[in-house]
């Protein structure tokens, strides 16, 4: 029993005297923030590293990384670091700042503190030791936090290329007044499926289109949830007071739709796109009348 | 540079009819700040809506919370919604999909479990009922 | 939160200015029920351009109004829902099977003028 309670004791007292390590770390790293940071923006140049950018550009973000790291240090918490962290990358990304730079840069922020650190407590080793024993922690944890920033906001900007890419494979085409054709073309996994519903739903609202022709001639298989997904979609239209025709209908994949419990006579498909186009039209009142006989080619 | 730290939580008390309303508005409004596209706003909302009237039927009185959550990277909505209503004395039949065409009666809770990318319940028979639905950034 | 409904010709329409509380939708159709009757309306057309949510509950109150509409000789056309909301409605489960629905009022009146054709050639022959 007695251990335990000085067990509870000592860690305490242990996170108490870590505290307040980092409160005077912290004071420290304030006080010298002017020559730790003008010495950074040194090293950051000397290492060539953030070619991208200007020296006072270099130096605005130093001042902003800077600051946001004592902040961290001090409170502990690193939401605000993470939200500036991915905010930066989102800056620098474009100007093509690399990931090494990134991480290189944090990492040299990291080395000149611990240096004026170690400058300062060189006299008593025992402080330094215990100051550093707090110091490393946190300094680790926001190198990491600012470098994964940085990543995901590279992510999400390569997910948002991608994204326009599909756009560009599924045209939405408007062929006729109130009438949209969307081929499609591969293999739809759920990321496609979900943008076709929503071209083919926006689609419907920009054009004001009544019927849909969903082309799937060039789809070799969809896979139960996808086909599922197909099937909201068309309800979706409907909700939007469009008609979708959905052609190209192989085999395999009205197998597929049967499996998953659609009744396929209720779903409006036609063998393929050109009948699908005809059926639409009918459905729109268009009638197509040839306005001469077609002319004789010549041999 | 400092940069005030976004709300990422909200808290509803739900108590009566107009309290669905203003917890779905205010978890969208948190979806939105967080960068979910319209789509998934509307699916958030739409959860809340249908858990939050669970609330209100059935057990007078409960709190649904919003939250963002992060999972490694992957950033994402909770929504909480809890109650010390009369509990739900058969999970499995709740969840079963009861939803005809006719919009359906019950809690609609297979429908919300459709909406979200994960699903918890846990319910205790005379104690409450916890759902937790969670909804990933694509 | 009051709902107006405007007479237009032989329409009624009730345009949704902002979200509806399950009360509100309540009164809603009570009103148009009651409107209906009362102006021999042979059409609604119920405009939810402006809701951001369609849930269960809505869904169930919009086919209890075309439902109890039609009862009264009208016919009912739900237009303006949003794209998102279409998506979230089907996901649910929530497909307004047996409603009318078009893009925006434009078309559902459109909808109504067509419909409102057919039925007059009904009721002349039953005559």
């Amino acid at each position: 029993m007695n251990n335990n309670e000085d067990l509870a004791t000592m860690t305490e007292v242990r996170l108490e005297t870590t505290a307040s390590r980092l409160r005077e770390l912290v004071s420290h790293l304030r006080q010298q923030r002017a020559q730790l940071r003008e010495e950074w923006a040194r090293l950051i140049t000397e290492n060539k590293l953030l070619t991208a950018m200007t020296k006072d550009e270099i130096f605005a973000e130093a001042t902003s990384v800077y600051d946001n790291y004592v902040e961290a240090l001090e409170t502990g918490t690193y939401e605000a670091l993470q939200a500036y962290a991915r905010n930066l990358s989102e800056r620098i990304i474009p100007r093509g700042v690399e990931t090494h730079e990134v991480v290189g840069i944090v990492l040299l922020l990291r080395d000149v503190l611990a240096r004026s650190l170690f400058a300062k407590y060189r006299e008593d080793f025992n402080k330094m030791d215990r100051i550093l024993d707090a110091y490393e922690p946190a300094a680790n944890r926001i190198a990491a936090t600012v470098a994964v920033g940085f990543v995901q906001e590279r992510e999400r900007i390569i997910r948002e290329q991608q994204e326009a890419i599909r756009e560009l494979s599924t045209p939405v085409l408007q062929v006729r007044e109130r009438l949209l054709i969307l081929p499609i073309i591969g293999v739809i996994d759920p990321q496609r499926a979900r943008q076709l519903t929503e071209q083919l739903l926006r689609g419907i609202r920009t054009n004001r289109a009544k019927v849909v022709v969903l082309d799937i001639t060039g789809v070799p298989y969809i896979d139960s949830p996808v086909a599922n997904h197909l099937v909201q979609t068309v309800e979706a239209a409907r909700l939007l007071g469009a008609t979708v025709i959905v052609t190209g209908l192989s085999p395999e994949i009205a197998q597929t739709l049967v499996n998953i419990g659609v009744d396929l006579g209720k779903m409006n498909t036609v063998g393929d796109l050109q009948g699908g186009i005809e059926e639409a039209e009918r459905l729109l009142g268009y009638k197509v009348v040839p306005t001469q006989e077609p002319a004789a080619h010549p041999a | 540079m400092r940069f005030a730290l976004i709300a990422d939580e909200v808290r509803v008390s739900i108590d009566c009819d107009a309290d669905i309303v203003s917890a779905r508005q205010k978890g969208r409004a948190l979806a939105s700040q967080s960068g979910f596209p319209s789509t998934d706003l509307a699916v958030i909302a739409t959860a809340i809506s249908e858990l939050a009237r669970n609330i209100v039927r059935y057990a007078v009185r409960g709190e649904v919370v919003v939250r963002l959550v992060d999972n490694n990277g992957k950033r994402g909505i909770e929504v909480v919604a809890a109650d010390a209503g009369p509990g739900i004395p058969d999970i499995g039949l709740a969840m079963q999909d009861g939803y005809s065409t006719s919009g359906g009666l019950g809690l609609g809770l297979p429908g919300t479990r459709r909406l979200m990318d994960e699903f918890e319940i846990t319910s205790d028979f005379g104690k409450g009922t916890t759902v937790t639905v969670r909804r990933w950034k694509r | 939160m009051q709902v107006p409904i405007l007479k237009q010709g032989a329409y009624l329409i009730a345009t949704v200015q902002s979200a509806l509380t399950d009360e509100d939708l309540k009164q809603l159709r009570d009103a148009l029920v009651g409107q209906v009757s009362k102006v021999r309306a042979r059409g609604v057309i119920v405009d939810v351009t402006a809701l951001d949510v369609i849930d269960s509950y809505a869904t169930r109150t919009l086919r209890d109004v075309a439902h109890m509409i039609r009862l009264r000789g009208a016919e009912t056309v739900i237009v303006g829902i949003q794209p998102e909301v279409a998506f979230s409605m089907v996901k649910l489960g929530l497909t307004l099977e047996g409603v009318a629905t078009s893009l925006d009022l434009e078309e559902g009146l459109s909808y109504l003028n067509r419909k409102g054709n057919g039925s007059d050639h009904e009721v002349r022959t039953h005559r």
